[in-house]
């Protein structure tokens, strides 16, 4: 899908997990173009999955869940995977910004969540926040790292190595508003094909107040790792009552200092 | 706030044995201050020389935590400063976020540090000749009161820090900044109370030290049950269980305050703080086990969500 990339408009992802095959062509594109050497391969024993988990060599990782039932087959008898390639979800109340002490996560001129390496000074902070565990230390730099968005292909007028590597189009890259209309589309195709278990995750406000990477998932958010709406809070919900906490402490405790200490003839 | 079944698919940030440490003298520096300042404002004349220690001990706990900070961010050491100034290309200033208590807790340290400096230099003025405060009248007292809300947000901001993230058990709770600041006053008293060994004429604040720090203990009690229960109610209190010897240190600690606090209510009557101050091994020994149990207590709550 050609796209024109113009700095100013909302641009993110949109990933349908129905399509998605396990091949990995998403993780390898990220990692050569962004020169990410990544982790020695593991054998977890589960899946076709060696990646294990997004972090700071990891900007892409395609999850392979394991033990769904098919529907199509009798009870106890086969067994299913759901691919699903997982990435920064580039929230628009993002949680690893809101908390960032160093204003080294910034939203770019492309509505994306961007981590200057230059600002950043690896407080670990953002990966406390991150409720989808995307950020993590390189400690070689000392900084946190994560998806860019290829904020670089984007201001060279270019798609992310991701979307253009993915050979099924699971991954879609696009305008957001265009992206939200295909999603639809999809998804009105799937209910009416009777796969009622389909559905749009970030698509809306509902979470972190949408997505700009969001997806078409086929059960529930939690199954993904992902957390569900009631359970998708910013940190900042625990200002106001931790605050409020250690004011209440602080009056008793200088009460029970005052007892403690004051003038009473003691010698 | 409370709900049932929190489900977190968060990354742990490794904040582990610096962090450790500067939560514990974070604790000690600002309860340390805080005390101090309830010694001069309300205590007796006497209990002039326990305030000065305080300040001392005060400022010497400060000093550790900056050290500690900058230690822990690792290959980014010298990007420390970054805390207080945004360096972004186009949009430099200085960096203050309100509703993130690590920019708060940065800043509020460095103020903080203005307030011990003076005092611990003023107390060491006062120590080398006899005479009026350098800071004195009204001024001295709105300095140290002052010094004293800075110190009290020093001890407590660290729970408050940890709550706002989206980790199990620390975001899952509103008693954290309580619940460390009561401990980091208990462990104040306590270490206020083991330096008096080495200060004869600040002897006479020994007992109600204690006392203060008995009172620190049940505060602290209360909000460790109000604690669980709240990670109980969120369904998150699973990963403390492996951490039980943390929590009974912690808990040992608690009691230790609270036997030598009633010991102490139980004689006063009969020689009050004199009384206690022959008792300079119990107060060692108390002293250290309450000081462990502040350690404790927060290596059990950093790395029981990690």
């Amino acid at each position: 899908m050609a796209v024109t990339i113009k700095p100013g408009e909302s641009y993110g992802f949109f990933t349908d997990t129905s399509i998605c095959i396990g091949c990995k062509a998403c993780e390898v594109a990220c990692k050569e173009w962004n020169q990410l050497q990544g982790d020695s391969p593991k054998f977890l024993a589960d899946s076709y999955d060696n990646t294990g988990q997004l972090d700071d060599q990891n900007w892409r990782h395609v999850k392979f869940i394991d033990d769904v039932p098919a529907q199509s087959a009798d009870a106890g008898n086969g067994k299913a995977f759901l691919m699903m390639s997982d990435v920064c979800k580039h929230c628009k109340h993002a949680s690893c910004m809101e908390v960032c002490p160093t204003g080294a996560i910034i939203r770019t001129e492309f509505d994306t969540v961007f981590i200057q390496q230059d600002v950043c000074n690896g407080c670990r902070n953002c990966i406390a926040a991150c409720p989808y565990s995307v950020i993590a230390l390189n400690p070689a730099t000392g900084t946190a790292h994560k998806c860019t968005l290829c904020y670089d292909r984007l201001q060279g007028g270019l798609q992310p190595a991701c979307a253009k590597a993915c050979p099924t189009q699971s991954i879609q890259f696009g305008p957001l508003a265009e992206l939200q209309q295909a999603a639809d589309v999809r998804l009105a195709a799937l209910h009416s094909q009777g796969v009622t278990q389909a559905q749009l995750y970030g698509r809306d406000d509902k979470i972190y107040g949408g997505l700009n990477a969001f997806f078409l998932l086929m059960d529930k958010p939690e199954t993904y790792g992902l957390p569900n709406a009631e359970n998708a809070k910013l940190p900042s919900r625990n200002d106001v009552g931790g605050y409020v906490g250690a004011l209440v402490t602080a009056v008793l405790g200088v009460i029970a200092g005052i007892v403690a200490f004051r003038r009473r003839g003691t010698s | 706030m409370i709900y049932l079944a929190a489900e977190h698919f968060v990354r742990a940030p490794q904040w582990t044995w610096y962090i450790l440490g500067y939560f514990f003298f974070a604790g000690l520096t600002g309860g340390c201050y805080a005390l101090a300042t309830l010694l001069r404002l309300v205590g007796d004349a006497r209990d002039e020389p326990a305030a000065r220690l305080g300040f001392y001990a005060s400022f010497v706990t400060l000093l550790v935590c900056p050290v500690l900070l900058t230690a822990d961010l690792g290959a980014s050491w010298w990007k420390f400063w970054h805390m207080l100034v945004d360096v972004t290309p186009g949009d430099q200033g200085l960096n203050f976020k309100y509703w993130s208590p690590m920019s708060v807790g940065v800043w509020a340290l460095l103020v903080f540090g203005l307030f011990a400096a003076v005092s611990a230099l003023e107390s060491f003025v006062l120590d080398r000749r006899a005479g009026a405060r350098p800071l004195g009248g009204i001024a001295g007292l709105v300095f140290n009161v002052i010094g004293g809300v800075f110190a009290l947000f020093i001890a407590s901001y660290t729970g408050v820090l940890l709550s706002v993230s989206n980790q199990p058990i620390w975001s899952d709770t509103w008693m954290l900044g309580g619940l460390f600041l009561a401990s980091g006053l208990s462990g104040s008293a306590a270490l206020l109370a083991l330096l008096t060994r080495y200060r004869p004429d600040a002897a006479f604040s020994l007992g109600r030290l204690h006392e203060a720090d008995g009172y620190f203990s049940i505060l602290e009690l209360v909000l460790l049950v109000a604690f669980f229960l709240t990670i109980i109610a969120a369904g998150t209190a699973g990963p403390t269980v492996p951490l039980l010897p943390l929590w009974l240190l912690a808990l040992v600690g608690i009691g230790s305050s609270l036997v030598v606090a009633r010991g102490h209510m139980r004689i006063r009557p009969a020689g009050g703080s004199a009384a206690i101050a022959r008792a300079g091994t119990d107060t060692l020994v108390v002293s250290a086990l309450v000081l462990l149990g502040v350690l404790a207590l927060r290596a059990a709550v950093i790395f029981s969500a990690q």
